[in-house]
Formats: C-alpha cells, structure tokens, sequence
C-alpha cells in the first residue's frame, strides 16, 4: 500500500510540474524575438484611483498609437496596499514586467536587489524637482511626474480670533512661536484640541510625516555619511529633544495621540484648528472653505522646516526584454502635457515648471503654487539607501511608542539597535 | 500476473500454466485493490495542494530559519546557525508577545466556549423564532474578522459608541476609556471582540453536540425527578465530553493564532500591549524582509501550538 502511495504521489507531482513548465515554456517563448516583443507590460498601483489610472492609460493609449512607439505598452493596475507584495512576489519568481512604478524611498532597495536597471532617457531631467528624480550610487533609477508636500491648514478667521500671525515662507513659525499659537488657539475653547497631526495614520505616514520634525531639530534617521549605521542621528540628544517635543504637544493636550481615521475631513468639520498634512488636500480644503482657508509651510524647529520628498516614480526594471522600448515610453511620457494630465488626477505638485504652466492652479500666482515653493525649499529626500523599508518600520514603531507614552530615549535606542544589527547583517548593503 | 510463458523447469512437474484467475475476466483488478485505487486518487488532488501550500512551505519554513534568507536582497543566502534564535529569545518584544498570547488564550478559552456552550443550551429548544434567534447569534461569524474590526475600531474610539453608551447609561459618570490607545485596555478591548466575533461558532459545534445527546436520558433522569441543574450535571456535561474536547483544542489555537483584530486595529500597540507571535512574523517576514527572522519565530510557534495541544489531548484522553 505504502508503494502505491508513493506511486501516486510521483505521479502527481510529475504531472503538477509537468503543466507548471509547459505554463513556463509558452510564457519564454514569447519573448524569445530578437528585437524585444512587441508589446510590454507596465505596473501601476493606482487600481484604487480611478482618475489617476485614466490619466496614465490616456498616455500609454497616445504612446501606443504615435508612430515612433517602439513596443505597445499594457497596463495593470494593482490596489496601492498589495502593490508592493505583487512586485517583491514577481521578482523573487522571476516575473516582473518592464516597466514599474515605485514609491520614492524604496528604490533604492529595488536597485539593490537588482529589480531595476539605471535609466537611460531621452528627456531632460535637470530641470525636475530634485525630490522627483531618484538617485542611488549616483545613477538614476526612477523618475516622477510630481511630488507632494507637507504642510499647515489653518481657518483665516481663527487665527485671526487667537490673535496669531499667518506663517509664511520667508517667515515660518518657530518653535516657540508655534508653542504660543497652539496655546492662544487652545484657549479659544472651540475644539478638543487645536492640532491634528494625523496621529492615527499608519506605515509609511509615520515616517514621511514626522522625521521631517527630527530633522528640523538636528536629528535624523540615519548618519547620511555612509549610511552604516543610526546611533547618534535617532537616539542623540537632538532626537530625544524632538521626541520629547512631539509627547509633549500630546501632554499639553494640544493633539489627540490617535487623531481620527480622516484628519482633513475632521478639520473641514471644524474638529480641529490646525491641520498638519499633505498637498493633496489643499483642493479639496479649498473647495470647503474658499478664502477662508490659509495654507502655510510647516514648523521651523531650529534647522528650518522640512518635509519629506519623493513620491511615486517610475522606473524599468533589470529583467525586461525590451528596455530600449520601455526607456523610450517613459521619455515620452514625462512631456511636459502627459506629466500636467496625470498631476490634475492626483493632486500632486507638477515636476518641472513647463508642467506647472499647463495647470492653472500651479502657474505662477496659482492657488496651489506654494506647494511648489514648498518641495523646492524644503523637501529632504527620505535616506537613500537600501536599509529604508527597515528603518522606516522601526522608526513607524519608536513614534507610535512614543506618542503611546514610552520613555523617548530606550525607544530611540531600542530603533537604532535594531537599525544597524539590519545594517550589518546585510554586509551594510554594499553590492 | 505473468502471462508469458516460461520455459518449463525441469525436475518440476507441472501439469498446467499456473491456474490463472477464472478466464472470464482477465483484466479486471481485485475489488479491494480498485477501491483503494479510487480512495488514492481522490485523495490525490487533497494531497497535492496539501504538500504544495502547507508541507513544503512549512520545510522551507524550518530550513530558512537557520539561514540568513531575505525577501528583497541580491545577496546568496546563507546558513548561520542558531543565530535568528539567539536574536529572537532575546527580544523583548517576542516575550512581550508570547505573554500576550497567554494573556489572551487564558481569557478567551474559558469564557468563550463558555459563553458558546451558554448561547448552545438557549438555542436547544423547540420554540417560535429559535431560527431567529440562531440566526442572530450565528451571524458575527459570517462576518469577516477584518469587517468586524473596522467597525468595533469606531466603537471603541473615545468618543465612539461604547463610551457614549457607558457615559448615557451611567448619566455622565463614567468617562469611558481610549479603549484601544491605552495599554491598560488594548488588549481587553480586543478580547472581547473576538469573544463576540467567533462565539457563534463554537455555539454551533455545542448545539451538535447536544443534539446527539438522546432525549431518552432526560426522560429517564426527569423520571427520577432530576432538577434541571441535575440533568445538566449529570447527562448533558458527560454527553458533551468529545465536543469539550474538540472545542477547547480548536478554541486554543485560534487563540494562540491572534493576529487579524490586531493588525486591523492596533498594529501591536500602544507599547507592544497587543502584539502577537504571528504579528510579529507578519511584520518581520513582510513589512521588515527579514524572511529567515520571521520563520524562526513561526516555527517557535509551530512548535509551541504543537505543545499545547498534545498536552490537551493527553488530559482529555480516554481514560478507560
């Protein structure tokens, strides 16, 4: 009986690889041309943003069909939250498309691991938002359409019944001034708490939106020297100074220390009288509150504001059959009418001013023109190196922590233990 | 079976070739053989998902915990010993962890099946409406635990439903907690939950359970003039004995297996009050890449739920 079962089994398992290799042969086959196939797929992960993928399509569509397209392109679109899985899962089976979009800080993890090949474009670069093109071990990887920028909602009238001035970029608030405003606003007694700083927010939040804070005080994520290792720029006396800032806003019950699931909806419904986020609610708060609305740039907390770079990129990637073709679309793409078409579908900040002049709203004079001046005064690429998914996890993990009430400096620690024991045991991410 | 013919030996005086099996059918298998035949083969494509997607995953899984494997890394994977355990045993927060699955696996198993066993014995009744009332009890289960989460997510904030419902009820008095933002409360806020979520369930392995209970036995024990209490006591909890067993295995390692209510609702926090060993694979293994990390502490875990349950089937064993 023994022997049978193990009959059937072989049997079994012959005829499951037998199908999973035909299924291989007919997929390599394909693309077994000599010019590259003519048709090459792209990834996105805007499945879940209709406006955004309609923006890209229309771009792939004129690319398919103008006459020098030298491969037809096909999308497919993911949800945002299994993207990344997707991507890791092709590539460990061997199977990633050519081209794929990219979240800024992860590329050069990508890179690293060779997922993706350095970029060979036809388009000028130069003139991009410097947070728009990513860089690691100075070739160029991946390129945006746009970026988006940090920054402070607060209501004209409110300020104004506080008795606070209106921060502007020659002119941002500083620490202390920023102590006094939540205070004057706080004794207007019209809220639970004057601040939303999007508490309740999850995985990548935490970091884009809070170690600008750090930065702005001294500290950062990593010794960006050589990226070998956190201790002294996470766990010196400037990051526990910030850490103990960022509780004490909590302490002073100037924020929620979880804020609710929808920070801009909250503030639109008058929950909150300042709103720390990003650029791509500036249109929908606008639409709300009209002029009533004041958008200013972010805390000045002894080095200058900071907000975090980089967004969504693109990128080609090592294993495509057809690089020339893919370059060639993503040249095309960036023109400067394809980058202001998918810029109106998501809200973000257009790479280059050729772009910003198509859209209304980010010409000069433009409502939301101060984004711009934002990302080019402020914006600090989040550190570049392949070590990033991890120490954005456990710096996620050290805010949460922190916020939750435990003692700044073990937290910190603890973080950048953890940082460089990662560091090292991948040979400190050297090729 | 052979049916070539051999060159007679000699010195062996045969009459005939072998009596063969009667000529009228040649081809044809022994009974018992064909039916284990068809037995295999319907246990084949079982069998092969099974090796597929839990053994050979489960092998890799104890092979890569010694090595340095990486979800994202150019580099070859490597063997290093005993060193993700070291790492792994001195991690507070996987003790954290395992002291919070035993936290929630000693609340949740008691009051749980409890809690079942008591909806079970409601619902055990010939009366108008049971159905609805089964119905109601049963329908948290068809709930999907990440459904169930978001919307308990809302109840629980400080100003969410629980609270108002605790401040109306006690006219103001009380001022409910951040339920889940305090790590005084975490957990308990999360226990419950998963206490209403899956109770229906174990209701319904109960309610088989009783109803295999013959109703003789209560007409004999009313006989004799049990009291409801006796009857419980002395025929329901005896017939229940395979079900109690069944339930408390599965009820333990559901338990030991927390991790959807967690990561919909807290992520681990407030300060690792709610993490848990499957948690922290999740975030090690995907979130982290650190696939050999994560497959040390899931095969700690594997071991662990295997523990468990063998000392559980060895105290409820057949005594007899």
């Amino acid at each position: 009986m023994n022997k049978r079962f193990t009959q059937i089994l072989a049997t079994s398992i012959a005829a499951a690889a037998l199908v999973g290799s035909l299924g291989a042969c007919s997929k390599g086959s394909s693309s077994s041309t000599t010019e590259g196939p003519k048709e090459i797929t792209m990834w996105t992960h805007a499945a879940g943003n209709p406006a955004e993928l309609a923006a890209t399509q229309s771009i792939v569509d004129s690319y398919n069909k103008s006459s020098g397209a030298k491969a037809q392109i096909k999308v497919q679109a993911f949800p945002q939250e299994s993207y990344n899985d997707s991507v890791v899962g092709a590539a460990s089976a061997g199977k990633l498309p050519c081209i794929v979009d990219i979240d800024g800080p992860n590329v050069p993890n990508w890179a690293w691991a060779k997922y993706l090949a350095p970029l060979k474009l036809s388009a000028d670069l130069s003139k991009n938002l410097p947070s728009t093109v990513a860089k690691w071990q100075g070739e160029t990887y991946a390129v945006g359409y746009g970026d988006v920028a940090l920054s402070m909602f607060a209501r004209k009238s409110d300020l104004a019944a506080a008795g606070v001035r209106v921060a502007t970029i020659e002119k941002p608030w500083t620490k202390d001034e920023f102590q006094d405003a939540l205070t004057k606003l706080k004794a207007l007694g019209k809220w639970d708490y004057p601040l939303d700083m999007g508490t309740a927010g999850t995985g990548e939040w935490l970091p884009y939106a809070y170690s600008p804070f750090l930065q702005s005080f001294g500290g950062d994520l990593i010794n960006r020297k050589d990226y070998q290792s956190a201790d002294g720029a996470l766990n010196g006396d400037k990051a526990v100074e910030w850490a103990k800032w960022f509780r004490g806003l909590a302490d002073q019950g100037f924020m929620a220390t979880k804020s609710g699931k929808d920070s801009t909806q909250d503030f639109l419904n008058n929950k909150s009288g300042l709103l720390y986020t990003g650029s791509w609610a500036g249109d929908k708060a606008r639409a709300a509150l009209g002029d009533e609305l004041v958008v200013m740039p972010t805390v000045d907390l002894g080095n200058g504001p900071k907000i975090g770079g980089a967004s969504w990129q693109w990128g080609v990637t090592s294993g495509c059959n057809n690089t020339d073709a893919a370059m060639d679309y993503l040249s095309y793409s960036l023109k400067p009418e394809n980058v202001a078409a998918v810029i109106k579908a998501t809200g973000g900040i257009p790479a280059t001013d050729e772009a910003a002049a198509l859209i209304p709203a980010f010409a000069e004079g433009g409502a939301n023109r101060i984004f711009m001046e934002f990302s080019r005064e402020y914006a600090v690429l989040r550190p570049e190196t392949p070590a990033y998914p991890f120490i954005a996890t456990e710096y996620g993990k050290a805010v949460q922590d922190i916020l939750a009430g435990a003692d700044p400096k073990p937290a910190l620690d603890k973080a950048v233990k953890a940082i460089d024991a990662n560091i090292k045991s991948n040979g400190g991410y050297k090729n | 079976m052979t049916t070539t013919h051999l060159p007679p030996t000699p010195g062996r005086r045969v009459a005939a070739p072998a009596p063969a099996a009667p000529p009228s059918k040649p081809h044809r298998r022994p009974r018992y053989l064909r039916e284990q035949f068809s037995g295999w083969a319907m246990i084949a494509p079982a069998a092969v998902l099974l090796l597929a997607f839990v053994f050979l995953p489960a092998i890799l899984g104890f092979g890569l915990a010694f090595t340095n494997a990486r979800l994202v890394s150019p580099r070859p994977v490597e063997f290093v010993g005993t060193d993700n355990f070291v790492r792994l045993f001195t991690d507070p927060t996987f003790w954290r962890a395992l002291l919070n699955v035993s936290y929630f696996a000693v609340v949740v198993v008691p009051v749980q099946s409890g809690l079942a066993l008591a909806m079970a014995l409601l619902i055990n009744k010939k009366f108008r409406g049971v159905n609805f009332f089964r119905t109601l009890y049963f329908l948290p289960v068809v709930t999907s635990m990440v459904v169930v989460s978001l919307l308990w997510l809302f109840m629980y904030r400080k100003d969410g439903l629980i609270n108002e419902f605790l401040s109306a009820a006690s006219f103001g008095l009380i001022d409910g907690p951040d339920w889940l933002n305090d790590p005084a409360t975490s957990m308990p806020a999360i226990i419950i939950l998963s206490i209403w979520q899956a109770a229906g369930f174990h209701m319904i392995i109960w309610l088989a359970g009783l109803q295999s209970i013959s109703g003789e036995l209560y007409e004999a024990a009313q006989l004799d003039g049990a009291s409801r209490w006796h009857q419980f006591r002395y025929v329901t909890w005896p017939g229940l004995k395979h079900t109690r067993t069944l339930i408390l295995v599965t009820i333990t390692i559901q338990a030991l297996g927390l991790f959807d209510q967690v990561s919909v609702m807290t992520q681990g926090g407030p300060l690792d009050s709610t993490t848990t060993i499957i948690f922290e694979a999740v975030r090690s293994g995907f979130k982290q890449q650190e696939t050999s990390y994560a497959s040390a502490i899931s095969l700690v875990f594997f071991v662990l739920v295997l523990l468990i349950s063998a000392v559980q089937r060895y105290l409820t064993r057949e005594k007899d």
